[in-house]
């Protein structure tokens, strides 16, 4: 699909650290796209240049294959990893304020904010000041006011931090639907984790520097090891386990079951199929669970840093 | 929502104001009534005839008792003793008066008493050298200097007090202009900032943009008090104007003959005096120079505000502003007023921190055009120069959270 963002070769200084090593990316439209990476890795400072808070000191970004403008600013829905509100002015008059700010005209404003003050159920809140509403009230306000103008690239930096778990999945829902309409999504977080199941596509930063991108499904099947989570009821216990530990590589795994059976995490040398592992096992016992073991993005990230090193 | 006590501290302070100094001649008219009671112990009668009671001051005379009875007597229910020895001599007198009290007296009294010893010791000088002192008091001049300029107009002494009224006040309304209205400017910098609603903001608006904004925004509320306190100001005069017929505009100089056949009343004195003041130079310079004065502070603020984390941090970088503005005012009130066109006046009237406090305090003493322009023109290119430097730290220094910076941090904000 076509690229809605193109970061090329983004290079950012503060002094004499550098934030942003020559970083490219590219995102297609529709997709959720995972930037990911530790605290202090670049993310931030990347995605302030995309919202141009920041000018980068070399290479350039395009939205829809036009340089960054400020313009554009009206196509881009931002939240800040450090987020808040004024406090002291009213729900309604504040979100007609940012709208407007973002190019929204005050009846256009006033009709989305309708249409999601409706939807997230937060109808008689329009007169309350935010310093009365509680935090998870607050926070439902904070992503209406992010998405309110109808961005097509919507940047959430750390978007699940200080939402509870109810909120968390209703924010959820709502930008799948957003995905579903087309507009795209850029998940940038350390939490690895709290968007392996949404995202799509990543990309992988670490010390200013781009180490991994891609579909997240191609990025797995690239890091695949073929290790494989066994559970199996043998019929003698000690000879299966100085057997097995003669043919492959295993170690004690951990998964969930409701028998007391052995639980191992054997890796296949590379070349020799699954089918094989599991003929052997039938031979020694009841399998109760075969699963291949696929690497979570925080493996992956992991491995690379350390084979980096 | 903060436009609700605007527009009530708008009509309100000038209100405050003159309730304000109607309650301070109150508490001085109070004061006055208040009877000071003093004990004389003067057995000689030598001051008897020139200590007179009046409104303030009433005088016992103790002289019946010994001089040790009368200072015990004195200590309980008066507020202090003259104590007024038998001399022979009455040159005696300048030195040998004693007033005795456990509170210091009040200057206007010890002067009044000075003066009372004085003319009895002139008095009786006098008639020891056979002069008539009634003769000799008619015989004293009184001379009383006619001011006027070149131009032939007449000016009253009372105008030299009118014009440091105005220029004080001009003055020191800027200061104060800039003092809240730059707090303003900061507060909300920092309220941004404390909120994290910042980093969304400038991603909509360019942070030069807001800051501007935030900066013409205020100025445009401080300028609209300032109309509306001049109105209110104007419409007062022109009402007392009218009630002590004072001729205005044009008519001011066709006073001068009628003024001579009937001296005029005080008020009418200085209210002629005000009319004849350039008001509309002065009204036109304060906005220029408010506006320049209140940028190139506000400016500051603003950079300060972004600087630092919450508004006890900000003390340390308020100082150095604070400073000027201290120093334009005291500057104008010292030398302004001695020698409105000295050196030291001048050059306080060009440096772009002080001019626009120390050159409204000049104004209406008269200042050439040249000067006046120059003045402005520094001004108003220093504000440019020190916006460029405050938008670079305001740019940077939103984004940082969590610790005070220091000077050194924030030069190197500069080349970022």
């Amino acid at each position: 699909m076509k690229p809605i963002l193109e970061v090329k070769n983004v290079v950012k200084q503060y002094g004499s650290y550098t934030a942003l090593n020559s970083v490219s990316l590219s995102i297609s439209q529709g997709s959720i796209y995972g930037l990911l990476g530790p605290n202090g890795a670049g993310k931030t400072s990347l995605i302030r240049i995309i919202n141009q808070i920041t000018m980068p000191d070399g290479g350039e970004v395009l939205l829809d294959g036009e340089k960054l403008a400020p313009h554009h600013v009206t196509q881009i829905g931002y939240m800040p990893e450090e987020r808040g509100l004024y406090k002291t002015m009213k729900v309604g008059e504040q979100a007609l304020y940012l709208a407007q700010l973002k190019g929204l005209t005050k009846k256009e404003a006033k009709d989305q904010l309708d249409y999601w003050f409706e939807k997230l159920e937060i109808k008689g809140w329009w007169n309350k000041k935010i310093q009365e509403l509680s935090k998870g009230m607050a926070q439902k306000i904070q992503f209406v006011v992010t998405v309110l103008h109808r961005p097509r690239l919507l940047i959430l930096d750390e978007p699940f931090s200080g939402f509870d778990p109810v909120n968390a999945n209703l924010i959820k829902d709502e930008i799948l639907e957003l995905r579903d309409k087309g507009t795209t999504v850029i998940f940038s977080t350390h939490r690895m984790e709290s968007v392996e199941d949404m995202c799509d596509h990543i990309a992988l930063i670490h010390q200013s520097n781009k180490l991994i991108e891609g579909a997240l499904h191609d990025v797995k099947k690239q890091y695949r090891t073929n290790t494989f989570e066994v559970g199996i009821a043998p019929q003698n216990f000690e000879h299966l386990l100085a057997d097995i530990s003669t043919r492959y590589s295993t170690k004690q795994a951990s998964f969930k079951t409701l028998d007391d059976e052995l639980k191992l995490e054997v890796s296949l040398p590379e070349g020799v199929k699954s089918r094989e592992l599991m003929q052997y096992l039938l031979q020694k016992g009841d399998v109760t669970y075969f699963v291949e073991k696929i690497p979570s993005v925080n493996d992956i990230f992991i491995q690379t840093v350390s084979k980096q090193k | 929502m903060r436009n609700k006590s605007f527009i009530v501290m708008t009509f309100l302070s000038p209100l405050l104001v003159v309730a304000m100094a109607a309650l301070i001649g109150y508490l001085v008219t109070v004061n006055n009534e208040e009877v000071v009671k003093i004990a004389v112990h003067d057995q000689g009668a030598l001051l008897k005839d020139g200590l007179k009671n009046d409104k303030k001051i009433r005088y016992t005379d103790l002289s019946a008792l010994p001089i040790n009875k009368a200072r015990d007597e004195a200590s309980k229910s008066y507020e202090g003793l003259i104590y007024v020895p038998d001399v022979a001599e009455a040159e005696q007198l300048q030195t040998k008066v004693q007033y005795i009290s456990n509170d210091s007296p009040n200057m206007d009294f010890v002067a009044n008493l000075e003066k009372v010893i004085t003319d009895k010791v002139t008095r009786a000088n006098l008639k020891e050298l056979n002069f008539d002192y009634n003769k000799i008091e008619k015989a004293k001049g009184n001379a009383s200097v006619k001011l006027s300029k070149f131009s032939g107009e007449e000016t009253h002494k009372e105008g030299t007090l009118i014009k440091i009224v105005l220029g004080g006040i001009s003055g020191y309304l800027i200061m104060m202009f800039v003092i809240i209205y730059g707090n303003m400017v900061m507060r909300s910098v920092i309220e941004e900032k404390t909120n994290r609603i910042i980093e969304i903001i400038i991603s909509s608006v360019k942070p030069f943009k807001l800051m501007m904004g935030k900066i013409i925004g205020t100025s445009i509320a401080g300028l609209l008090q300032f109309i509306i306190w001049t109105i209110l100001g104007l419409t007062l005069f022109f009402v007392l104007g009218a009630l002590f017929n004072v001729p205005m505009g044009g008519a001011a100089g066709q006073v001068q003959a009628q003024a001579v056949q009937t001296p005029p009343q005080d008020i009418q004195i200085y209210l002629m005096e005000l009319a004849k003041l350039p008001i509309f130079t002065i009204i036109i310079s304060f906005i220029v120079y408010f506006i320049g004065g209140y940028f190139l502070y506000s400016s500051l603020y603003a950079a300060i505000g972004a600087a630092v984390d919450s508004e006890t941090d900000s003390q340390q970088f308020l100082l150095p502003i604070i400073l000027p503005l201290m120093l334009g005012v005291y500057v104008g009130f010292f030398t302004v007023i001695s020698d409105p066109h000295g050196t030291v006046a001048t050059i306080f009237s060009m440096i772009p921190l002080t001019s626009p406090i120390v050159m409204m305090m000049r104004i209406p003493f008269g200042v050439p055009l040249w000067e006046l322009l120059l003045s402005v023109t520094i001004l108003y290119a220093t504000f440019f120069g020190v916006v460029w430097f405050a938008a670079k730290i305001y740019r940077i220094g939103i984004l940082m959270y969590g610790k005070k910076p220091t000077y050194k941090e924030i030069f190197k904000w500069l080349k970022y």
